[in-house]
């Protein structure tokens, strides 16, 4: 008894002499609602790895704390006149944080292995803009003929297929970030443990215990080191929200990414301006099998869409997380206006009136009700959108009926073009640019769940491609592109997504912006 | 007693062999694969990945070749998380689930034991009602709810423990979710023991060693409880093997990187190979923990004999 005692006091005494001598080091306790599928660049795909290897990695050119394009490896860049080639001119003396330099060289490496068919990238497509990308990921082409050139240890040139606008926005995503060549060919599948993980960004990969925590470490090799304020970054995998909550209020997390959204109001009420929320590049939509009847109708497809109250679905089934969406691109482009459906200014009270009335038009009543199938992916709260809807299109005399099955089924199904009436997807932008939103709409995209084909808004579309290098003028075709899109319901938007973050106010640097894009290195805390 | 043991390892492995094959094409029955997400990947991007994985070859070949590689002790990368081994994965998080698991088993025996006893000895009196009440609560109130509540109370009130995470398994950390998984199990044995303690003692044997004048503790402790044990250890056998396995709904509310998770989110996820890991693993504990039962058994009851 003595004895365990004893070693008590000792453990208690060394916690506390461990524990003042943490204090000098500002650490930053994250929460990241999932741990991260592979922290090799080339290996990811969604946003939770996105924020760690933003904190690993420095890609060519990076977002700042307010998500706006800053140079990053590279120092500056010069756009040739056609907009297809990109000469890129790397920073000065930058180094991986074994001390080697990064070189152009090393862009061309892994530019390559992105697309390498091998390597079998998630996000190669995010390349795909650059000369015989796609070709090379599609086994057509052998990856030295990628249009990415070494001129010199600083100078890289990259040729795009097309002026591309979005180019630099693109290579902003960390599938784009460089990886170490010479530790890939030493070490093979290992290079990405910690202890091996060579990065070139702000920090260094200490720990990933999975499931548990990711521990990354301040690089002192980085270039702008002394900017960097936070010594030591601890990620933690919060799956479930409400513990989460629970350990940001104990100060257990400086941040957390998300929160129980059913109890938004008394969370709003408990921590007041330590939620952050607002819009978030995202939008929520059903997708309608266009090619099928009667859904082959766009006036039917108007009139479902006009019974649905997306107020109520915002404000009632989402807590106010999520706001009303009438366009495929949400708001927060600088230099795009989104085409707003033209019955958005319209009372709901005239809009069920006039979805009434094409349905009467195209013969549904009472002796012959619509029947409406919505599939959607397990999750309370599209259910209880679907319910949602399903009561909202009862009084027109439409009979909705549900099919949910788990998140893996769903997109097997839609992907497989399977039989459906109405479908739950999501979108969250990779890059600040309309055409990531469009692009889901067109013929040929495997994302096009709907079987949308309108000659039209793919024409608008090839046109708005062939206009890149004039930005103003792209935008307002990509507009009148959307405009088709949306009049037609080639999808159905219903909302657009917001961030929700939980931050602590000893955190500072924590910006809000709609890429909801946090940089560990611009953040400090008191 | 040793060629018993060996006997029953070695029917083992074609028990093993007929649930990695059945599971193995249970898996692939379920619509969807790994790769298929919100975000759907162009056909060229798909075919790599599958490609890579081997999943573009004939159904039957994919299984021959898991076959020989689960024969090499190789049970593949998973598709979801490819910076780990199915391997690797377990090798994290089996010690953790095992952990805990065993305190909350130990814990339950223990605790449970005796306050099956106590109701027993004291049957249909005060200290019987009160232990049959808690049991009855015990059991039947989730552990979704008990570790919300614990985690308010010890942590965010009274700020005693950590609200979760494992602290590289730290002991305060572990409390949590060694108590929650424990509850319902102290709740299970202790009216496991009551009902049996009942039994012992009513029976002849015990009339007999009263009637010859041994003392009480003598009875209760080497007469009956070593009748009484049997249930609790064929009890015990199949609750090891699913307590040292982990829990899903612990590990998520106490954040703690077991493995019990990995049951439920792979086949969620078509992780196909950590689908395969998991299920040998837990065949294995229960094959393992069956045969330990059985072996109890002889120890327990002299009647048992396996030679």
């Amino acid at each position: 008894m003595k004895k365990s005692l004893r070693s008590l006091l000792l453990a208690t005494a060394l916690v506390t002499i461990s524990y003042s001598a943490a204090f000098a080091e500002m650490i930053y306790n994250r929460g990241n609602s999932a741990d991260p599928e592979s922290l090799d660049p080339h290996k990811t795909s969604t946003v939770y790895e996105a924020h760690i290897l933003r904190d690993l990695f420095s890609g060519l050119v990076m977002q700042d704390a307010k998500a706006n394009l800053i140079p990053g490896a590279a120092e500056s860049w010069k756009i040739s006149d056609d907009g297809t080639v990109y000469t890129f001119t790397l920073r000065k003396g930058a180094t991986w944080s074994n001390g080697d330099p990064v070189t152009a060289d090393d862009f061309v490496y892994s530019f390559r292995r992105l697309e390498d068919p091998a390597t079998a990238a998630e996000y190669a497509s995010m390349l795909y803009v650059v000369k015989n990308a796609q070709e090379i990921n599609e086994k057509k082409a052998k990856p030295e003929e990628l249009g990415v050139k070494a001129i010199d240890a600083g100078t890289l040139e990259i040729t795009l297929k097309a002026p591309t606008p979005y180019f630099l926005e693109m290579l902003t995503h960390q599938a784009n970030y460089p990886v170490h060549k010479a530790s890939i060919d030493k070490l093979g599948a290992d290079w990405i443990k910690p202890g091996n993980l060579v990065s070139n960004g702000a920090y260094t990969l200490a720990e990933f215990v999975p499931n548990d925590h990711i521990k990354l470490i301040k690089n002192p090799k980085f270039y702008e080191a002394d900017k960097v304020k936070i010594d030591v970054v601890n990620y933690f995998p919060t799956e479930d929200r409400s513990t989460a909550v629970k350990r940001f209020a104990a100060g257990e997390l400086d941040s957390n990414d998300d929160m129980p959204l059913e109890q938004l109001a008394d969370l709003k009420a408990k921590f007041g301006d330590q939620i952050h929320i607002g819009p978030y590049l995202g939008t929520y939509y059903y997708a309608v099998k266009t090619d099928k009847e009667p859904w082959s109708n766009p006036k039917l497809r108007r009139a479902i869409s006009m019974a649905i109250d997306r107020d109520f679905l915002a404000e009632k089934v989402w807590n106010n997380s999520m706001l009303p969406g009438y366009s495929m691109v949400p708001p927060g482009i600088a230099g795009y206006e989104p085409a707003i459906a033209d019955y958005a200014e319209m009372s709901q009270i005239d809009r069920e009136d006039e979805a009434k009335k094409i349905l009467t038009e195209l013969g549904y009543g009472p002796d012959k009700p619509l029947k409406l199938e919505i599939r959607y992916n397990t999750s309370e709260n599209h259910k209880n959108t679907a319910v949602a809807i399903q009561e909202q299109l009862k009084p027109l005399g439409i009979e909705v009926t549900m099919v949910n099955t788990d998140t893996k089924t769903h997109y097997g199904y839609l992907e497989q073009k399977g039989d459906f009436d109405y479908a739950r997807a999501g979108w969250i932008a990779d890059y600040k640019d309309p055409e990531t939103f469009l692009g889901i709409s067109r013929k040929a995209s495997g994302n096009n769940y709907s079987n949308y084909n309108s000659p039209k808004f793919e024409e608008l579309m090839d046109k708005a491609a062939a206009a890149g290098g004039n930005p103003a003028e792209r935008s307002k075709i990509l507009s009148q592109a959307e405009k088709v899109l949306v009049d037609d319901l080639g999808n159905m938007p219903l909302l657009y997504y917001s961030y929700h973050n939980l931050v602590s106010p000893k955190l500072k640097g924590f910006e809000d912006n709609v890429m909801d894009v946090h940089p560990t290195r611009f953040i400090s805390k008191e | 007693m040793l060629r018993y043991v060996f006997r029953r390892l070695l029917t083992a492995i074609p028990t093993l062999f007929v649930i990695v094959t059945i599971s193995f094409f249970l898996i692939r029955v379920a619509p969807g694969g790994p790769f298929n997400q919100e975000r759907g990947l162009n056909p060229f991007i798909k075919a790599n990945l599958n490609r890579q994985f081997g999943l573009d070859e004939p159904l039957w070949m994919q299984y021959l070749n898991y076959l020989n590689n689960l024969l090499h002790g190789n049970f593949g990368p998973s598709y979801n998380l490819p910076d780990f081994t199915v391997t690797e994965l377990f090798k994290v998080g089996l010690p953790v689930s095992i952990q805990v698991g065993i305190s909350a088993l130990i814990l339950a025996l223990i605790i449970g034991g005796i306050l099956g006893i106590v109701a027993a000895l004291r049957q249909n009196k005060a200290a019987d009602y009160a232990v049959i009440a808690t049991a009855t609560a015990g059991s039947t109130i989730p552990t979704f709810v008990i570790a919300p509540i614990y985690q308010l109370t010890f942590a965010t009130t009274l700020a005693l423990v950590p609200v979760a995470t494992w602290g590289n398994g730290a002991l305060l950390n572990k409390i949590g979710p060694i108590v929650t998984l424990a509850l319902p199990q102290i709740a299970i044995v202790a009216r496991l023991m009551r009902g049996s303690m009942i039994e012992a003692l009513r029976s002849h044997h015990i009339r007999t060693a009263r009637a010859l004048g041994l003392s009480d503790w003598s009875i209760i402790v080497k007469h009956a409880l070593r009748g009484a044990l049997l249930p609790i250890v064929s009890y015990a056998g199949p609750a090891a093997a699913a307590l040292l396995t982990g829990s899903i709904i612990v590990e998520t509310i106490f954040q703690i990187p077991g493995v019990g998770r990995y049951f439920v989110e792979a086949p969620l996820s078509r992780d196909y190979a950590l689908v395969m890991g998991s299920v040998v693993v837990i065949a294995l504990f229960t094959i393992v923990f069956n045969l330990i039962v059985d072996i109890l058994y002889a120890v327990v009851d002299p009647r048992v004999r396996y030679d």
